[in-house]
């Protein structure tokens, strides 16, 4: 992707045809045909609902976090986010703070806030985020159960709760969705189209060789960082009014499906590579497969191996495929494979 | 941090840098020693319940699975690699552990200790081969077989529930008994703690992993078969975790097929606060299993002091951000000190 040869144009055609977002956008379609064909209440109106909405909050969070872990870092504290931003917003509103205009800003806020924290761990003390946000992981959590304990703050006006799943006027899909719309956008401009974004390339491949290249290293990862947990608090405001409920268990082990849908996504987990269309893809992949599965009566908890296998086979299949391709080349009596163009894989 | 290993992966010259950096090591479990008898004297001087025979037991008993998955985390952790599969592997061991006995009440309890390792290796085999062969980083494969190892024992457990009375009394007395006051259990984890903590000082193999996670290119360039060794690692911290599995179903009793949920987490953050570097090449075992205990402390620490237990989860964050921050300020100064003394030739 950061690849900065140009093509030929019929290699060029060549490697977005066997580019990672194309095999996803490919499982995509597959899973909605197959899935509306063979089984019952699949790619109905209904089942597009329920999709969405289970969509939402993990897109919310994907978007930044794909742009952390192309920098080559990683936020494991952004689902403990969430509980903590769902417990605030809940004692926020029982103790008398009306306005969900005022609610929304002081938890997208607070999510600044917590991210900014990461942030300055990372990039002011050197620390490594694996580490520190697995910290932080426990550190928000334990707070979420600090601000609300055991309790759950659960009666929010309707007007909010349907609000945030009210349908586009003319279908079942919820107009929370575009506002998700918007912001990928928004982060596909940042990523695609502005120094900024190819930067995060950049620092992904080296961080020393983007210093050198001018570009604020540390400066952009911290921003990125309060940027995630603005993003992640934005999902936890979605959470609490869809599920009408404050828990500091919202929402917990989310990173993993979140995370899970970035690397599934064609992003490397080493920084550098992958975009912004096969995480959107890859989100959409889990979600319809997911809800496809059910519909089917695969048991709820036996849909975690289809999550793992798929993202155990985004790695491994493209790596072995290389090999298999490395040593195919290097065998003398191939010559032919000598003058294929390589996928960008 | 790379000079410190260098230096730290041969034992035999003993140089004055060598012996600048064992203090150093020393140091940092000193801490935590010293942090853990702070903590117990505290606690039990605001509250002599504390220290009594059953309350230390407990303690022990508690700490006990925990240790034994970070000794194996910790192999690992070494390597500059990480195994997010251990909760799933326990559970899947714990309740292959309970269906044994419910099909053959009279099963010798060693066939049962020997399944639940046996198929806890296979799990660390299946993560080896999958991150040595065929190269992709550990923690998007154990990501993967988190997922995966789980769902196959939601699958198999089908909502089923093993109970304590379908398991032999002597078994279940295992996970009571004690020898002089120490529960056997404590025992298991005693041996495997010195077992490894030996092998990783005094073998050639042992001392592979540190140079392996201190710089994998300059390993395998000095003759190390890393993909050998690394795979070894994943089948130690799956065999750990197949026997913490087994322990966990003497202690409990009552198993279904959430059994370690979440156990990951603790996991890595025991090892993180017990001083393994999570970019490898520094730290031991015994690090590992007092970062275990500490945290385990803690957690019963906090209701005896009257502290709201609600902040249980946040005080591990925050040791967790205290101990990786400690870490690096005592590999900055190391690394100058090592730097001036060979200055100084």
């Amino acid at each position: 992707m950061a690849d900065p040869v140009v093509r030929e144009p019929l290699e060029r055609v060549r490697s977005a045809v066997l580019s990672w977002d194309t095999v996803v956008l490919v499982a995509v379609v597959l899973v909605v045909v197959v899935g509306g064909l063979t089984v019952d209440g699949a790619a109905t109106p209904r089942f597009w609902r329920f999709v969405t909405l289970e969509a939402i909050p993990i897109a919310l969070i994907a978007l930044p976090l794909t742009l952390v872990v192309i920098t080559g870092e990683i936020d494991l504290s952004v689902a403990s986010v969430v509980g903590l931003t769902c417990t605030v917003l809940g004692e926020l509103w029982a103790s008398g703070v009306s306005s969900l205009s005022v609610l929304i800003g002081l938890c997208v806020l607070l999510g600044a806030v917590l991210g900014a924290v990461n942030g300055m761990f990372v990039t002011g003390f050197g620390l490594p985020s694996l580490a520190v946000t697995i910290g932080t992981l426990a550190l928000y959590r334990g707070l979420a159960y600090v601000v609300l304990g055991d309790r759950a703050v659960a009666d929010y006006p309707r007007s909010w709760t349907d609000g945030v799943t009210e349908p586009i006027p003319g279908t079942v899909i919820p107009w929370t969705i575009l506002v998700v719309a918007a912001l990928a956008l928004a982060f596909g401009v940042l990523l695609y189209a502005t120094p900024v974004g190819r930067g995060l390339y950049a620092i992904g491949n080296s961080a020393e060789a983007a210093r050198f290249a001018g570009i604020p290293v540390a400066r952009t990862k911290f921003w990125l960082f309060v940027v995630t947990g603005a993003m992640s608090a934005l999902a936890g405001v979605f959470w609490t009014l869809r599920f009408a409920s404050a828990r500091a268990d919202n929402a917990s082990g989310l990173e993993l499906a979140v995370v899970a849908a970035v690397l599934l996504g064609g992003v490397s987990i080493f920084g550098g590579r992958g975009g912004l269309v096969g995480v959107v893809a890859a989100v959409a992949l889990l979600g319809i497969l997911r809800n496809t599965l059910q519909l089917a009566y695969v048991p709820e908890n036996a849909l975690t191996i289809v999550t793992g296998s798929l993202l155990i086979a985004s790695v491994v299949g493209p790596n072995v495929a290389g090999m298999v391709r490395e040593r195919l080349r290097r065998r003398p009596s191939s010559a032919t494979a000598e003058s294929t163009p390589t996928a960008a894989l | 941090m790379t000079t410190l290993d260098t230096v730290a992966a041969r034992p035999t010259r003993q140089s004055r840098g060598t012996r600048l950096v064992n203090r150093v090591f020393l140091v940092r479990e000193l801490g935590i020693l010293i942090g853990l008898a702070l903590l117990v004297t505290g606690t039990a001087v605001a509250n002599p319940r504390f220290l009594t025979a059953q309350s230390v037991k407990d303690l022990l008993l508690g700490s006990t699975i925990l240790a034994i998955l970070a000794v194996g985390q910790a192999v690992v952790v070494i390597t500059r690699n990480v195994d997010l599969s251990v909760g799933s592997v326990l559970g899947l061991s714990a309740f292959a552990a309970g269906t044994l006995f419910l099909r053959w009440p009279d099963l010798p309890i060693p066939v049962a200790f020997g399944a639940g390792v046996a198929l806890g290796t296979v799990c660390g085999a299946v993560n080896g081969a999958l991150i040595a062969a065929a190269r992709v980083p550990a923690l998007v494969v154990t990501l993967g077989t988190l997922y995966v190892f789980r769902g196959i024992d939601y699958v198999w457990a089908s909502g089923r529930r093993v109970n304590a009375a379908d398991m032999p009394g002597g078994f279940l007395r295992l996970g009571t008994a004690t020898v002089w006051g120490v529960p056997v259990l404590t025992l298991f984890a005693v041996v495997v703690l010195l077992v490894a903590g030996y092998a990783l000082r005094s073998y050639r193999s042992g001392r592979d992993l540190y140079a392996i996670g201190s710089d994998p290119a300059a390993a395998r360039l000095s003759g190390i078969r890393v993909g050998r060794r690394v795979f070894a690692a994943f089948v130690v911290s799956g065999a750990l975790a197949g026997l913490a599995g087994v322990l966990y179903a003497a202690r409990f009793g009552t198993l279904d097929a959430n059994a370690g949920v979440g156990a990951e987490l603790n996991v890595v953050a025991a090892v993180v606060v017990g001083g393994v570097a999570i970019f490898g090449g520094s730290g031991s075992v015994y690090g590992a299993a007092l970062g275990a205990v500490l945290l385990t402390t803690i957690g019963s620490a906090l209701p005896v002091l009257g502290i709201n237990p609600f902040w249980q989860r946040a005080a591990v964050g925050v040791l967790i951000l205290a101990a990786i921050g400690l870490d690096r300020a005592l590999a900055v100064r190391v690394g100058r000190s090592l730097r001036q003394r060979s200055a100084h030739g």
